[in-house]
C-alpha cells in the first residue's frame, strides 16, 4: 500500500493546474461571485473552452473524444476544478447520456450526437423522474405508442410528463424513459429515447424551488413525434440503459473535491465573522469543533473514494459501493451549507435574488459570504433526494452489498 | 401540578386559530408576502379591534384583558402555525415588554395606543459587528440638553418596515462591550436623521438596515434607567425567545401534520410510503422533538417571572432544544416530502425556511448551550 501519488501524477497535476489558472474565464468568477443566477452563456463558455482543449469528458474513451486519462488523473482533475472554484461542466450531456450513446448506441447514433454534445452545441436534460415515479423510477408513466408516419417512416408518438428536470429551459434535446409496453413488467416494456425540445408539443413549465432559484422544471409532451431512430437500444430494454446512467451519475457525486474547498471556506468565512465574544468565530471552541468534525468525516470519504477508485482502475465497475459515496458526500455537503449559514449570524435573513438593485450590483448589505447562505442551504437539501434518495441508498446497500 | 389551558386562554386560543383559518390561510399568506408593503395593516387592525389580541398579555390597569406571558405563548404559536408576518413579537411582546417593565411615565398611554393598534414597534438592538450579544454596542446616544442625539447603524431589523417606532439600543457610557452604559430609546422611526434599507427575509418576512445620523430625541425617549438597561434588555430579550420558542413549536406541529398527511398520500413501489420503517421512524423522532419542544416552551415561559439567572437558563435550554428540533423537523420534513419538498409551491418549503430564522432568532444553539454553561457552571455568574 502507498499513499503517494506517482511523479507522473504530479506532473499532470502541474500542467492541469496551469491550464486552469491561464484559461478559466474572468468573467465567470464575477458571475459567481455576484451569487447570481448563470446565464447559459456562462455555463457553456467554460465548457467550450475544455472541448477545444479535448479535456471536456475525461472518462470518455478517446476513440469518442475523451483524452485518455486514468481514473487517479480524473481524480486529480475534479480535484484541480474544485481548488479553482471553476464552474462544473454539466453532467447531463458528459456524465450521462454520452456515456450512454457509445456504450449502447448504433454507429449512426454515434456519429450523430456524440460530437456536438463534446463541443456543447447539444445542451442535453434529463427525463427521467415524473410526478407520481421519484425514487421509485420503474414506475414511469410516459407512453411512447408506434406508429406509420404519413411519410412511411415509424415513429413513436409519446405522451406524458417528466419533472425536477434540471436546466431544461436552456434544454436543445432530452433523453428520456418511456414506457413502450404497458402490459410488460414493470422494469419491462421500457425504452430509452432521445426527443429533440423543439418538437412540436413539448412544453417546458418552470418550477421554482425554496431557495427562489429557477433550476429545475416540468416537461410535457403533448402527441410529441419521435422517429425511432432517435431510440437508444432495443425497444423494451430501456431499463438497462437507465441503471448503466444511474451508476455513472452516482459515481461523480461524492464531491470530495468541492467539499474540500467548501471547508476550506468556512475556515476562511469563520475567520472574518466575529463571535459573540468579539472574537474571531474560527477561535470559538463549539463551531472548531464542528469544522474538525466535518474534516475527518470528509477524510473518511475520501479515502473510501480512493479505494473505491482504486478498484475501478483495476477495472471492476462503479457497484453499490457508490451508494456509500452518495450518501456521505451529499451529507457532508449539506452540513457544509449549515455551517455557512451558522456563521453567517444575523445576515444569513436577508434575501436578496430579484430584489430591485442599485447601480448594477445587489445590495451590499452584510457579508458577501452571507447573501446567498440561506438560499445555498435550502437548495442543497435536494442532494439527499435527488439521484435516487439517501434511503433508496440504504435500501440498495442493504440489498445488495449486505444481502439482507 | 396543572398545565391545562384557563377558559381565558382556551377561548384565545380559539379565537386565533379560526379567525387565521378563514383569513390567513397559506394562499393568502402567499400574497401578503409578496405584496408591496409585505404585510396587511387591515389585519393588525382586526387583531386589535375584532379580535382584542393585541391586549390579551398586558395588565388592566393597562387597558390590556389582564394575561400575561402565557397569553402570548398562545398567540405565537398559532401564529407559527399560519406563518403570521404582521409585528407582534416586535410590538406586543418586545415594545410592550420594555414599556411595562420600565415603569416609564408614559408607558400606560403607549401601551393603550399598542393595544388599539395604532402604534407599531421594531426592536433595533443587532448591529453588524455583534453577532448575538446584547451589549455589542457602537451606536451611542450622546446627551444634548435635555434629550440625546443618536448615531448609529442597526443590521437586521426585523418588522421595521412596517413599524411607527423602534426601540433602539444604544450606549450612553462604557466601552463597545461593557455591560453598563447601555439605555434603551423609543425612537420614532420618521424622526428626521433615521434612514432605512428595507429588503425581504428569507422567510417571507421584510427588515431594514436602521442608519441614525444625530437623530436628535427627547429626554422621555429614554426607557428605563441611562446606562443600566442590559438587565431590562435581558429580560425582554428572554421574553421574547420564549414566544419564539412557542412560534417555533406552531411551525413544527405544521411541518410534522403536513408530513404525516403527505406520506399517508404519496405511493411509492405500490404503497404508500408511510408503510416504510425507516420513515415511520423518522416522523416518530419528529413527535418526539416536537413533544419535547412543547414542553420546553411551557417550562421557559412559565419561569419568565424567576430571578435573572433562573430565567437566562430556562429560556437558554429551550432556545437551545427547540433550535435542534426544528433544524431535524424541517430536514426531515422536506426529505419526506421528496422533490415535492423543495418546490416554492408547498406549504412545507415555507414552515422549513421559517423555522431555520427562527433557529438563528436571538441567539443560535451554540449561544445558548454557551450561555447555559455559563450560568450552570461559573459560580461568579
Amino acid at each position: 500500500m502507498n499513499l503517494d501519488f506517482s511523479p507522473e501524477d504530479l506532473a499532470f497535476r502541474e500542467e492541469v493546474r496551469a491550464f486552469i489558472a491561464e484559461n478559466y474565464p474572468a468573467s465567470l468568477r464575477a458571475v459567481q461571485e455576484e451569487g447570481e443566477e448563470m446565464a447559459k452563456e456562462d455555463f457553456l463558455s467554460w465548457h467550450r473552452i475544455l472541448a477545444k482543449k479535448g479535456w471536456v469528458a475525461p472518462a470518455w474513451p478517446t476513440e469518442y473524444g475523451g483524452p485518455g486519462w486514468s481514473s487517479v488523473q480524473r481524480y486529480i482533475w475534479s480535484e484541480e476544478l474544485a481548488r479553482a472554484d471553476a464552474v462544473p461542466i454539466l453532467p447531463f450531456g458528459i456524465n450521462m447520456v454520452g456515456p450512454v450513446i457509445y456504450t449502447f448506441g448504433t454507429p449512426e447514433q454515434k456519429q450523430r450526437f456524440l460530437p456536438p454534445t463534446l463541443t456543447g452545441d447539444i445542451w442535453w436534460s434529463q427525463g427521467y423522474s415524473e410526478p407520481g415515479a421519484g425514487s421509485d423510477l420503474a414506475s414511469l408513466k410516459t407512453k411512447a405508442e408506434r406508429f406509420t408516419g404519413d411519410d412511411g417512416k415509424e415513429y413513436y408518438l409519446v405522451n406524458g410528463q417528466k419533472t425536477w428536470t434540471t436546466l431544461a429551459q436552456h434544454g436543445d434535446w432530452i433523453f428520456c424513459l418511456v414506457r413502450t409496453d404497458p402490459n410488460a413488467k414493470i422494469q419491462e416494456g421500457i425504452s430509452f429515447l432521445l426527443i429533440d425540445m423543439k418538437s412540436p408539443g413539448v412544453t417546458v413549465r418552470p418550477i421554482i424551488t425554496l431557495g427562489g432559484e429557477h433550476e429545475v422544471n416540468e416537461v410535457w409532451f403533448e402527441n410529441v413525434k419521435v422517429p425511432v431512430e432517435n431510440r437508444i437500444y432495443e425497444e423494451n430494454k430501456g431499463w438497462t440503459c437507465a441503471k448503466f446512467l444511474l451508476a455513472h451519475e452516482r459515481s461523480g457525486i461524492a464531491g470530495v473535491a468541492r467539499s474540500k474547498r467548501g471547508i476550506e471556506r468556512i475556515r476562511q468565512i469563520a475567520a472574518e465573522e466575529l463571535a459573540d465574544d468579539g472574537n474571531p468565530l474560527i477561535q470559538d471552541p463549539l463551531f472548531r469543533r464542528k469544522i474538525a468534525e466535518l474534516e475527518i468525516d470528509l477524510t473518511a470519504l475520501e479515502f473510501t473514494e480512493l479505494r473505491t477508485l482504486a478498484s475501478e482502475h483495476a477495472g471492476k465497475g462503479p457497484g453499490p459501493e457508490s451508494s456509500v459515496l452518495k450518501i456521505k458526500g451529499t451529507e457532508i455537503q449539506q452540513r457544509i451549507t449549515e455551517l455557512v449559514l451558522e456563521a453567517s449570524g444575523n445576515y444569513g435573513a436577508p434575501y436578496f435574488r430579484g430584489f430591485p438593485k442599485e447601480g448594477g450590483n445587489a445590495l451590499p448589505i452584510g457579508p458577501d459570504h452571507a447573501r446567498r447562505a440561506a438560499p445555498t442551504y435550502f437548495n442543497v437539501r435536494k442532494t439527499s433526494i435527488y439521484g435516487g434518495s439517501n434511503e433508496i441508498q440504504r435500501n440498495i446497500i442493504a440489498k445488495m452489498v449486505l444481502g439482507l | 401540578m396543572d398545565f391545562n389551558f384557563s377558559e381565558e386562554q382556551s377561548m384565545l386560543r380559539d379565537t386565533i386559530a379560526s379567525y387565521l383559518q378563514d383569513k390567513y390561510d397559506f394562499e393568502t399568506r402567499r400574497k401578503i408576502v409578496s405584496s408591496e408593503s409585505g404585510w396587511r395593516a387591515d389585519y393588525w387592525k382586526a387583531f386589535a379591534e375584532e379580535l382584542g389580541i393585541l391586549g390579551a398579555s398586558f395588565s388592566e390597569e393597562l387597558g390590556g384583558l389582564g394575561g400575561g406571558a402565557l397569553d402570548n405563548m398562545i398567540v405565537m404559536e398559532e401564529f407559527g402555525k399560519a406563518l403570521v408576518i404582521e409585528p407582534y413579537l416586535g410590538t406586543v411582546i418586545i415594545g410592550g415588554g420594555f414599556l411595562k417593565h420600565s415603569g416609564h411615565t408614559d408607558a400606560a398611554d403607549h401601551i393603550a395606543s399598542i393595544v388599539a393598534g395604532e402604534t407599531t414597534i421594531a426592536f433595533a438592538y443587532a448591529e453588524a459587528q455583534g453577532r448575538y450579544t446584547l451589549s455589542d454596542l457602537k451606536t451611542t446616544a450622546k446627551k444634548d440638553g435635555s434629550g440625546w442625539v443618536l448615531n448609529g447603524h442597526k443590521a437586521v431589523v426585523v418588522g421595521a418596515p412596517f413599524a411607527s417606532h423602534l426601540i433602539v439600543t444604544a450606549r450612553t457610557g462604557g466601552s463597545q462591550r461593557e455591560a453598563s452604559g447601555v439605555s434603551v430609546f423609543l425612537v420614532d422611526k420618521h424622526a428626521k436623521g433615521v434612514t432605512t434599507r428595507d429588503y425581504p427575509t428569507v422567510d417571507g418576512g421584510r427588515a431594514s438596515e436602521v442608519y441614525f445620523d444625530n437623530v436628535s430625541i427627547p429626554a422621555d425617549a429614554l426607557i428605563g434607567a441611562e446606562g443600566a438597561g442590559l438587565p431590562l434588555v435581558e429580560k425582554v430579550v428572554d421574553e421574547a425567545t420564549a414566544a419564539v420558542c412557542a412560534e417555533g413549536v406552531g411551525v413544527m406541529r405544521k411541518l410534522h401534520e403536513g408530513t404525516l398527511d403527505y406520506a399517508k398520500q404519496r405511493k411509492q413501489f405500490g404503497t404508500a410510503i408511510s408503510n416504510f420503517q425507516v420513515l415511520q421512524h423518522r416522523m416518530v423522532d419528529m413527535f418526539i422533538e416536537l413533544e419535547q419542544s412543547v414542553s420546553m416552551t411551557y417550562m421557559a415561559t412559565l419561569k419568565l417571572g424567576e430571578s435573572d439567572a433562573e430565567r437566562a437558563k430556562a429560556v437558554s435550554s429551550a432556545k437551545v432544544r427547540i433550535g435542534r428540533a426544528l433544524k431535524f423537523c424541517g430536514q426531515s420534513a422536506i426529505q419526506i416530502h421528496g422533490g415535492m419538498g423543495m418546490t416554492d409551491e408547498l406549504a412545507i418549503g415555507h414552515y422549513f425556511k421559517r423555522g431555520t430564522i427562527i433557529e438563528g432568532l436571538f441567539g443560535s444553539v451554540d449561544h445558548h448551550l454557551t450561555r447555559y454553561e455559563r450560568l450552570s457552571f461559573d459560580k461568579a455568574a
